[in-house]
Formats: structure tokens, sequence, C-alpha cells
């Protein structure tokens, strides 16, 4: 409201003031600015900022600097520079003027609220500033708090600006306060109808106060513009409905249930109420008998019954109305939002494919190492959830010696390998080696494992968190436009995932070790009758198995809370993968992180609030899936599988 | 017929007798002050641990079946009966509290004051569909056996019928209990999410009755289940059912060819397991006082398979002995009470190290006596395993080891 | 007469290969065959289809005198429509008795509810000890079956067999393994059993084969080559071709 009458009273005073310099204007309404206050001062202000004085930005900012004064024994204002003898003056067109004592110069100190003045006033000039960043400072400011009155000043600053990008800015932002606060509806309109489906949250920022409606009860169809008409029962409530016509003093309060209790205690009289005993009054119906007898009676005020209440319902019509007068404006602005909506919503499903994808890559990587030792062993490693914790841990161990993050990552990714690779050998030989064949026993053994190891490292690094940090130049995320976004550390681990495919693509096919894991895996006797040596195949298989998960522990422990229970976290999941993806396939165990990552983002998407019920729905989907598909995506098919 | 009943299984009687014995002796400690309330209660539910344990043998033990979910139905359980011990027990305050509010309170008003009571921690107040029977403990007891037993049905149906076996079924139960886990965490499952029930110790109208009597109860109802149910199993197991799943367990194809169903069998077995476990934890919780979702966690199951395989499965007896020992042994270790071994570098605090002598055990006791504490008593009653150079008695991944045979 | 077990072609195809080839095989209620043929003939696939552990891709099987569809049925029904299979190598369960076994075999409902109000009476007694008598194992019942000889354990599963009394027994060389005075033995138990039901065996031994002097089946490549006595499928041209031929 004040700015509204600020910018009517500056129309008044512009006028009549604009031919003058800053310095005239200044002198003319001396008393008005050497006692400023926010109330009287706009039109001064204004009328500097409007003199077209080059010097009127100077003087602006030295007032709202504190460094304007006036000469008291002539009432001339001068630039002033405190010193040793008092003042530095000079005058405003910036000519040095001489010395002046200190007694000599009321120096002005304008309060907060008219430096806040200045400074909008001094917007304007700032947006013609020749310092690229000031201008871009300014543009900034302009749209973080969009006002009206910014719009006159950055149309003339338009024209004049050298620099392409910022014009480009300024162009954009002249627009979006052109659609809100344009008093001419086409111009409005054009402005809207410019963006297309322009997918700024600027421009959705600016778009969605133009639709903001309000909720109104009337009994005739009111001319206001009209967003569209509410049922009760179906858009609203009845009882908010009611509400409404409450507030909107269109019809009496209803009875709350307290309220009724209470007025029929207070006309307890002789253990009765209007005649029902109290006894009786353990019902709803008898104590709505007992305050129509009240009622009946005058002592208590009337209040609407069930009935009134829904004739006065049917008597009034409700509405959503649009802040907006303009109906123009806000179908445009309406139509416009839809557009944006269907693209944004395809920009979302890109974005939510981003999103499962890099979830789909941390399955990967937790679940590559068990999908190994699970397809080639036949061996359900309960302790590989361990494993990825260790790789984690050793990441953070690294971090305490080697302060370079980067360098850090890059020695803790071998190193996690090996010490995750020799744990799942000491593991193998020692106990899973006495165990094949016996895929139940070995399961429970490897839980055995599992707590203990758990166990141990809780023991040794405590219950809390431990930092792994990642490089600088993995913090932030790639923003493709406002809507798309991925963070440059789940490229990473993308990446990474990627790797891993293509070295155990040529591991497995290119490699004498890959040959004779497969002949093992596909028929162990034959194989040791080649003389393949099964034992150190195995060996082999369930090191390379831990190590991965090692390397996934130092890439998931990047993003994710480094406790004992990391690998925990991972683990059911990881199992998903393994099964869903179908047992001894590389593409098995991607084709399963992909469904799960996907399947999970997606569900997440539809359900957002609730992250738990996403999981549940999951685990139910595959539970079904596994009906359908009982050795999951890619099975061995025919005799091979043995069924 | 009872005759040859007993003599088949000649651990019967000693079981039962051992089984009362203990009885009496903890009810006379417990009577001249020798035993506190809370280590009653400990028994209580340890044997209540051994009744799931009972179970879980018949699923493992002897069918084979490596289900990694079964303390979901023992949590599901204690849930239903949770649900009325609390619903009876905040009406009573309820009703209480409203008896000084100036006029006689209506129904609607109870119901409003409980919901509140017992919601008011999750931020609702309505009650939830899923408690429309809270207020009958007949109905409320009738879910106990039904809910569990309906969801063991329609998931082993489905498990089963598309012969999903061995490590994969395992996982699958694992998922299972893990999606009913994270189901219960949240708030607007309608049993107060990660709250869980609590206040499941008081009885309703028993407020005159002391913890110490109703510990007692609780000990003897636990007992006289576990016995029942131990007595039910042996039955079961002596006949050519039992014949049947141990067959199913070494060799489920061949059984298949012989014209039994064997998908029907396990689904049998599974159900009736579930049942079992679900009553056990019927028993616990009132005991325990509080449920909540964690119980739920795949770990406890894992833990149920653990207490089976250190006392021996393939025999009930060994399986109570197992979750006797381990459950016990745990509660000592962890309740602080164990001295701590100084070792010089470091001391051996056994809260901290006991999971790893656990899981070491664990270890060893799958590695080197897959007979469990069981093979103790096949040692002293002189019985030794046929050598039959190390094979499994079967094909299927459940059968049992060569060492694990009792002759 | 009408045949008891009717199969007409069946095709089954195990990742593009074709184990068994638009196959026609029929038998009746009460008769002996011997089915050989060299290896990957599919003859372990034509007993798998037969006892519903393959579902063919094509073609139809039906049993009975209703001719109904053998296809639709899981394993266990067939085996309850009266199939009984006999493996190559013993299956019996090792960690039970040989009672429990014969118990197992017994032919009484299936049912898990039946079976568990199952008791025995002295007519399932007597049953068991006539068939153990009949095997040569009356003095090995309370014995474990995993501690019995190869020998011992593969006339175990045949008296279990028997007392499943199926329609039509499906034998995968019976006579692996056995001494001579054994071999004797099966041979005139499987001729003396084909007396009252229809039986399948499936031999590599052409000597046995030659004792057992019944209908042959030669099985190659997944189908039928030829079929009538052994005199006449060994004169078959395509015969000594394909044994011939493979040495």
């Amino acid at each position: 409201m004040r700015i509204l009458l600020a910018c009517l009273l500056a129309l008044l005073f512009a006028a009549p003031l604009r031919a003058e310099t800053a310095a005239e204007i200044l002198s003319a309404n001396a008393a008005l600015v050497e006692k400023a206050s926010r109330q009287t001062i706009a039109p001064v202000i204004d009328a500097l900022g409007a003199s077209g004085d080059p010097t009127a930005a100077q003087v602006l900012e030295a007032w709202g600097n504190k460094a304007l004064g006036i000469r008291k024994s002539d009432g001339i204002f001068f630039l002033i520079t405190a010193n040793d003898g008092g003042y530095a003056l000079t005058d405003l067109i910036g000519a040095p003027a001489g010395q002046a004592a200190k007694s000599d110069i009321t120096e002005l100190k304008p309060n907060a609220g008219v430096r806040g003045m200045i400074a909008t006033a001094l917007v304007q000039f700032t947006l013609s500033d020749p310092d690229a960043l000031k201008r871009a400072a300014a543009l900034e400011s302009i749209a973080k708090d969009p006002k009206p009155e910014a719009l006159a000043p950055l149309r003339a600053a338009i024209t004049n600006e050298s620099d392409a990008k910022l014009k480009a800015q300024k162009q954009r932002l002249e627009r979006l306060l052109t659609l809100r606060f344009e008093p001419d509806s086409a111009a409005r309109i054009k402005a809207i109808d410019s963006f297309g489906a322009d997918l700024g949250l600027d421009l959705r920022a600016a778009l969605n106060p133009l639709l903001a409606t309000t909720k109104l009860a009337a009994a005739e169809t009111p001319t206001t513009n009209i967003a569209r008409e509410l049922k009760p029962g179906r858009d609203l409530t009845e009882i908010e409905a009611y509400d409404l016509l409450v507030s909107a003093n269109l019809a009496p309060a209803r009875l709350t249930i307290e309220a009724a209790r209470t007025a029929l205690i207070a006309n307890l009289v002789n253990g009765a109420v209007a005649g029902v005993p109290l006894a009786d009054l353990n019902t709803q119906a008898a104590r709505d008998r007992a305050y129509t007898a009240l009622e009946a009676a005058g002592t208590v005020p009337q209040a609407a019954t069930d009935d009134e209440a829904a004739a006065a319902l049917k008597a009034h019509h409700f509405y959503d109305i649009y802040t907006e007068p303009d109906a123009a404006v806000t179908t445009a602005a309406a139509s416009a939002l839809q557009y944006i909506g269907h693209k944004v919503a395809a920009m979302q499903a890109a974005d939510l494919a981003l999103d499962g994808l890099s979830l789909a890559s941390i399955y990967f990587l937790a679940a590559i190492g068990l999908a190994i030792t699970f397809g080639v062993m036949g061996v359900i490693n309960m302790a590989h959830g361990e494993f990825i914790t260790m790789g984690a841990y050793t990441g953070y161990v690294v971090q305490l010696y080697v302060p370079n993050y980067t360098a850090s990552i890059l020695i803790a990714l071998p190193l996690a390998f090996a010490v995750t690779f020799a744990v799942g050998v000491t593991m193998e030989r020692l106990i899973i080696r006495h165990l094949y064949k016996r895929p139940l026993e070995t399961l429970l053994a490897t839980f055995g494992i599992s707590i203990a190891l758990q166990q141990i490292l809780k023991n040794v690094f405590g219950t809390q968190a431990r930092p792994l940090t990642s490089p600088a130049w993995l913090d932030g995320a790639l923003n493709l436009n406002d809507v798309v976004s991925i963070s440059y550390i789940r490229i990473a681990i993308f990446v990474l995932a990627l790797l891993f495919l293509t070295f155990f693509l040529w591991l497995m096919k290119r490699t004498r070790l890959g040959l004779e894991v497969r002949a093992v895996t596909q028929n162990p006797t034959m194989a040791a009758s080649m003389g393949i040596n099964p034992d150190r195949i195995n060996m082999l298989t369930f090191g390379l198995g831990s190590g991965i998960a090692g390397i996934a522990g130092v890439a998931i422990g990047l993003f994710a809370k480094v406790t004992s229970e990391l690998g925990t976290d991972y683990i059911v999941q990881s199992f998903m993968t393994v099964v869903v993806g179908g047992v001894g396939n590389i593409w098995g165990a991607l084709a399963g992180a992909t469904m799960i990552g996907g399947l999970q983002k997606m569900i997440e998407f539809l359900n957002p609030s609730n992250t738990l019920a996403a999981q549940t729905y999951m685990i139910l989907f595959i539970i079904l899936f596994i009906q359908f598909r009982p050795r999951g995506i890619i099975a061995l098919k025919g005799r091979a599988a043995g069924d | 017929m009872t005759r040859s009943f007993l003599i088949r299984t000649p651990s019967l009687l000693i079981f039962i007798a051992c089984l009362a014995l203990f009885t009496i002796g903890v009810t006379l400690a417990a009577h001249y002050g020798l035993m506190s309330t809370s280590f009653v209660k400990t028994l209580g539910k340890t044997l209540c641990l051994c009744l799931a344990a009972l179970a879980m043998d018949l699923i493992w033990g002897y069918a084979g079946i490596l289900s990694l979910g079964h303390m979901a139905f023992f949590a599901l359980g204690g849930y239903m009966i949770g649900m009325w011990l609390m619903y009876a027990r905040t009406e009573e305050i309820v009703v209480a509290s409203l008896l000084n509010s100036g006029l006689p309170a209506t129904p609607e008003e109870i119901q409003q004051g409980i919901a509140s009571q017992i919601f008011g921690v999750v931020g609702a107040s309505d009650l939830p569909t899923i408690w429309s029977f809270a207020h009958s403990l007949p109905l409320q007891l009738a879910l106990v056996v039904a809910l569990p037993g309906l969801l063991a049905l329609i998931f082993g149906w489905l498990a089963f019928r598309s012969r999903v076996t061995g490590v994969y079924l395992s996982i699958l139960t694992q998922a299972m209990t893990l999606a009913l886990a994270l189901y219960l965490f949240q708030n607007d499952s309608g049993l107060r999410g990660n709250n869980g029930l609590s206040g499941l110790q008081n009885l309703p109208g028993l407020d005159a009755v002391s913890q110490d009597s109703i510990s007692l109860w609780f000990f003897w109802a636990s007992a006289a289940a576990l016995a029942l149910a131990y007595l039910t199993l042996s039955w079961i197991v002596s006949g050519k059912f039992g014949s049947v799943i141990r067959a199913i367990r070494d060799d489920e194809a061949r059984v298949r060819f012989l014209g039994y169903s064997v998908e029907g069998y396990k689904l049998f077995v599974f159900t009736l397991t579930a049942i079992i476990v679900a009553l056990a934890g019927a028993l616990y919780y009132p005991q325990a006082g509080i449920i909540n979702p964690a119980e739920l966690a795949p770990i406890a199951s894992i833990y149920l398979a653990v207490w089976v395989a250190i006392g021996g499965r393939g025999r009930l007896y060994g399986a109570v002995i197992g979750a006797a020992v381990v459950s016990l042994l745990s509660s000592w270790f962890t309740g602080g009470r164990a001295p701590s071994i100084p070792l010089g570098f470091m001391t051996i605090n056994w809260v901290d190290w006991w999971q790893v002598l656990l899981g070491a055990a664990f270890v060893c006791v799958t590695l080197f006596a897959p007979k469990g504490i069981g093979g103790l008593f096949d040692y002293f009653t002189g019985l030794h395993t046929p050598d039959r150079k190390g094979a499994p008695l079967g094909p299927d991944q459940g059968s049992l080891q060569e060492k694990e045979a009792i002759e | 007469m009408s045949q008891l077990l009717e199969v007409s072609g069946v095709t089954v195809s195990f990742d593009g290969f074709r184990a068994i080839n638009n196959l026609t095989f029929s038998i009746g209620p009460a008769e002996l065959r011997a089915i050989i043929g060299p290896n990957g003939a599919g003859k372990s696939t034509f007993m798998d289809i037969v006892t519903g552990k393959t579902k063919p891709d094509s073609g139809t099987v039906t049993f009975g005198e209703k001719s109904a569809s053998l296809l639709k049925l899981s394993e266990a029904k067939i085996a309850r429509a009266g199939v009984g299979r006999k493996f190559q190598r013993p299956t019996v369960f090792e960690d039970q008795t040989v009672t429990e076994n014969l118990t197992l075999a017994l032919k009484a409902a299936r049912s898990p509810w039946r079976v568990l109000g199952w008791r025995s009476k002295p007519a399932d007694h007597s049953r068991i000890e006539a068939l153990a008598q009949q095997v040569g194992l009356a003095d090995h019942l309370p014995r474990k079956a995993g501690e019995l000889s190869h020998g011992q354990k593969q006339w175990l599963e045949i008296a279990m067999l028997l007392a499943q009394e199926p329609r039509l027994l499906l034998v995968d060389e019976p006579a692996a393994g056995m001494t001579l005075a054994e071999r004797e033995k099966t041979t005139e138990l499987l001729v003396d059993i084909a007396k009252t039901r229809a039986v399948v065996v499936v031999e590599h031994d052409m000597e046995f084969v030659r004792r057992l002097n019944c209908r042959v089946t030669v099985l190659h490549e997944g189908s039928v080559l030829a079929e009538g006595s052994l005199d006449h499928v060994t004169k078959n041209q395509d015969v000594i071709d394909v044994y011939l031929g493979r040495g």
C-alpha cells in the first residue's frame, strides 16, 4: 500500500521537478533532506532518481553512506570526507571545494529506513553501472524481491546494455516484471506468451502468484474473477463450506460437542438437565434432546441444527476467486502454467530416469560381488555387507593419514580391494571351502561371520559415523535446467559401475582366469580333469567378489554415513538384485540393479512422502515377480539350469 | 498305539518331566523370594523363544525349508494380542478420567479418548480400521492365529507354487519380514509406527494383582504351551507325516514321484509353524511389555535359525536346548554380568564382545559339530553315525548332512 | 485292446536343441516294453515327459481308459494316477528305515490331512513284510536305507515302486550295477509284474533286453526309429546304421 502511495506521490511530484539538477533538488528540499524520515522523503529521492542528472547517483550514494553534508553557513550541499582537520569538501559536480572545520558542517545521517529507500533508488543507476558485476548484482537483487517500481528503471537500462548475457537477463527480468506489475493487460499477456514452455523456476514463481485463489461463499454469483465454483461434499467438505459461511457472517455457528457439553454441565439442576436425568446423558441422542429442551427454554443460544446447516449450504454458492482481477491474464497464466507443467513432467521423467540410473549403479556396485560368488560358487555370502563396510572404513583410515582428498580416494580404492580381498580369501580358506554344496549351511556360517565382523568393526571404530569426504571436484551437481540435475558424485559412481562392468566382461571373456572360472561354473568335475584347480578358482573368485565389495564400500561411503551398519542397509537390496536379475550372469546383476533402482525411484516418485512405503511395495513387487520368473530376469535355460 | 508312539519318541517323557521339574522349581523359588520377578519374566520369555525354535525346527530341521522370516509371525502374534491389551488398558484409563468430567461419557467420547491416547504419539486421533476388533479379546485372540496363518498361507502358496527352494526361498522369506517391518515402521500403518505398542505388561482389570503373580501366570502358560506343542509336534514327526516331510527335506523330486503333493506339505508345515510361532509371540510380548517393528528385523529370524542349529536341528529337544542356552547366555553376557577379561593390551568387555563370540561359536558349530548340542546326547548314549563317506543324505539343499543324522 | 498310455506327436527342445522330435509311442495295460537307443536318443527326456517333470512344446500324452491328458497334471498327480518311475541311480530316503521307505510308498491317501491321521494297520504291516520278502529285504526292515548296499537299494526302490501299485511302471536301467544272479531275479520280477500292468524298461544292455523277451522300441534323435521284436529290429538297416555308425 505504502509503495503504491509512494509511486503516486512520485508521479505527482516528478513532473515539476524534472528539469532540475541534483543540487537544485537538494537545496529546494533542504529542510526535508536534513530531517529525512521514511514518511516524507520519498518525493525527494524519487525526484533525484528521475532527474536525469548524471551526478544524482553519486549524490544518492554519498547520502546513503553518510558522506553528504550541509555547510551551516550557506546551506550548500557537499560531498564530505573526514580527515584530520575536519572534512574535505567536494561539490556535487565532483570538483574539490576546499576544507571545512568539523563544526561548520552538518553531516546528514539518514536512518535505516531512508537508507533502504536510497538503495532502491540507486538500483536504476546500478543497472547502468559501468562495472558488469555491479549490474549483475543489481539484477539479482531485483529478481529476488520483484517490486513494481523496479520496472521503469529496468526498462530504461536495457537499450544501453553492452554485455549480451546481461542484456538477455535484463530482458527476461523485464518480461517477468511486466507480466506481474504492468497495468496494461495486453502487455502482460504478451509477456506471458513470450515465454512459451520455459522451464525456469523464476517464471513459475512469477506465474503462480497470479493464480492464487481465495475461497468465497456468496448467495449470488460475484462479479470478480472466478477460478471455479466449488461443490460442498466434492471440492470441499461440508464442514469447511459451513465454516466459510460462518466466517462470512452468512450463518450462525454450529454447535460443537464441546460447547454442548459445557452448556449442559452449566445447566445441571438437581441431577438433571432440562428434565433429562444425568445418568441418561451417556448417548449423543440424549444430549441433543436435552440441549434442544434448553434451547426451547431460551437458556442457551440457538445453534444451527444439521437441517439448518444443510439448508444454508444449499442457499449459497462457493467459489475459488483469483486475487488477480484480470480474467484474461489469469487465463493466459493458467494455460502457460499448464503447458509448462507438461514439459516439467517430461523433464521430471528424465530426472527420475537419471536418479534411477544412479541408484541402479549403486546397487550394481553393491551386488556385483555377491553375484559373482553366488553365481560361480553357489555361495550366499551374508557377510558381504560387512565387506562393503570394511571398504568404507578403509577409506576413512586412509584419509586419517593422507589429507589430500583426491589422493586419498585414489589410494583407498585399491587398498580397500586389497583388504577385503585378503579377508575374503581367508574366509574362503578357513570356512566356506568346507561347506561347498551345502548352500544353507554356508548362508548360516557366513551370517555368523557377519555378526562377528560387524561387532568387531563397532568395537574398533565406535558407533558414531566416521567421515569419508569426497574431493572438492566431486561436490555440487550438474544442472541441465531447473528440473534436471545430477550430482557429480553420482556421475562418478555411474562411471565406476561402468568401469566395473567393462573390467568384469574383460576378465571373464578375455583372460585365462575368466575362462577357467567359466569352466568351473559349468562343470567343476570336467574342469578339474582338464587340469584346472577348482580350489584355486573358487578362492580367487571369492576374493574377487569380496574385493569388489570393498571398492563399492569406498564409493558408497562417500555419500552415506560410514558406520558399522553401513553394509546392512545394502545387503537385502543386493540379494534382491541378484535374485531378480538371475544368478551366474553379470548382465543379470545389471538388469536386476536397473530394475530395482528404477522401480524404487518410481515408487518414491509416486509416493514421495514415504520412502518406507516405497521399499515395502518394492519388496512385495519382487515377491510377485519371482512368481513369474523364479530364476530371475536373465536365467540359464534348459538343462543347464538343473531343474 | 499310544505305546508305540512313546517308544518311538523316548525323549518325550524325559522332556516333559524336565520341563515340569523346572516349572515347579521356578515357582517355588519365586514363591520364597529366591528369584526376582524380572528373572521369572526372562525365563518365561525364554520358554516362548523355545516354543518358536521348536516350530523353526519343524520347518527347517524336518522339512528342510530354511525360513528366515518366522520371527515376523512371532511379532505379528505379539502385535495382535498387544492391540487388545493396549486398547482395553487405555479404555480403563479413559473411562476413569471421563468419570470426573461432569456428564456420563458417551461411547463416542470413550472411543475418541482411547484413539487420542493411543495415537497421540504419531499425531493422529482416529482409530484405524485395523483396530476394529481390538475391543474384543476373543476376536483379537482369533486374529493372533488367523492373521499370521493367512499371511503364511498366501506367502507360502506364492513361493512354493513357483517352486522357489533353497537359498532363494530363504532370501524371499527374509524379504517378506523386511517388507513387513518397513511397513510397520510407518506412522500411517495404524500400529503406532516405530513407537510400537507399549505397556503390555499391565493386564486390563487386574490392577490389584501384583506383577509377581502375573509373571508367574505367564511363566506357567508359556511352560504349558511349550509342553503341549512339544507333545503335538512329537506326535506329528513320529508318524507318517514326519516321514513325508523328512523325505521332502532330503529329496523332494522323489517324493513327488511317489504321488505326494510336495507344495501342499510345505504349505501345511509353513502355515502350521507360523501359527505356533505367532502363539509364542502372543505369550512373549505381554511379558516383555513392549513391541515395536524392530522386532521384525530379518536378523531376529536368522537368530532363530542359529538357535536351532546350535541346539541341533532335526530333533525337537535340540531346538529347545539351543534356544534356551543361547538366549540365556546372550542376556547374561549382554546384561553386563559376565566378568571382563583383562588381556594386558586391552580388556575383553563381554557386552562388546559377546556378539563376536556368538558369531565365532556359530561358525564353529556349523563347521565342526553339525549336530549341535544335541550331538552330546548321542555321544553319551553311545549312538554313532553310520559312515557314508561324507555324502549328504539327499540331493536337496535342505537335506541333512551325514553328521547330523541320528542313528 | 485300447492302449494305457498314448504319446503322440510330442516335441520338446532345450535352447534350440530338439531332444524329442515328433515322438509317437503307445503301450497296452499289461505289456512289457523295452526302449533302447544310443546316448542322447531322448530316453530320459521321454520318461520326464510322461512323469510330468518336463512339459513338451507340442503333442499329446494320454493315460488310462478315459484317455485323460497328463500334460496339465503335476508330477504328484501323475504318480497318483498310476505312473510309477524308477530312477537309474537308486533314490531311496537314506535317513529313513526300510519300513518307513515302504510305508511312504504304500498305496494310501496322499493329502497332508489324511497322512497326518494315518496309522499303520495290521494289513499295511503284512503288505510291507510281503514286499520286503519279495525283494529279499525282510531281515533289514528296521535298518536305515542309507546303510544298505547298492544292490539292496535297487531292490528297495523296486519294492517301493510295487508298493505304489502303479498301472504303468517306467524303469530306467534296472540292471545297472547288479550281479548276474540279481539280473536274473530282476528279469523274472519284471516279466511277472508285466502280467498285470504295463512296464517300460529303458536299457542299454542288449543281453538283458533279450532276456526280457518283449517288444522293443528303438529311439534315435528323439523319435522312434524301429519297433518290433528284438530280432526284428536288430535286422533293421537304420538301426544297424545308427548303432554301427556310433561305433
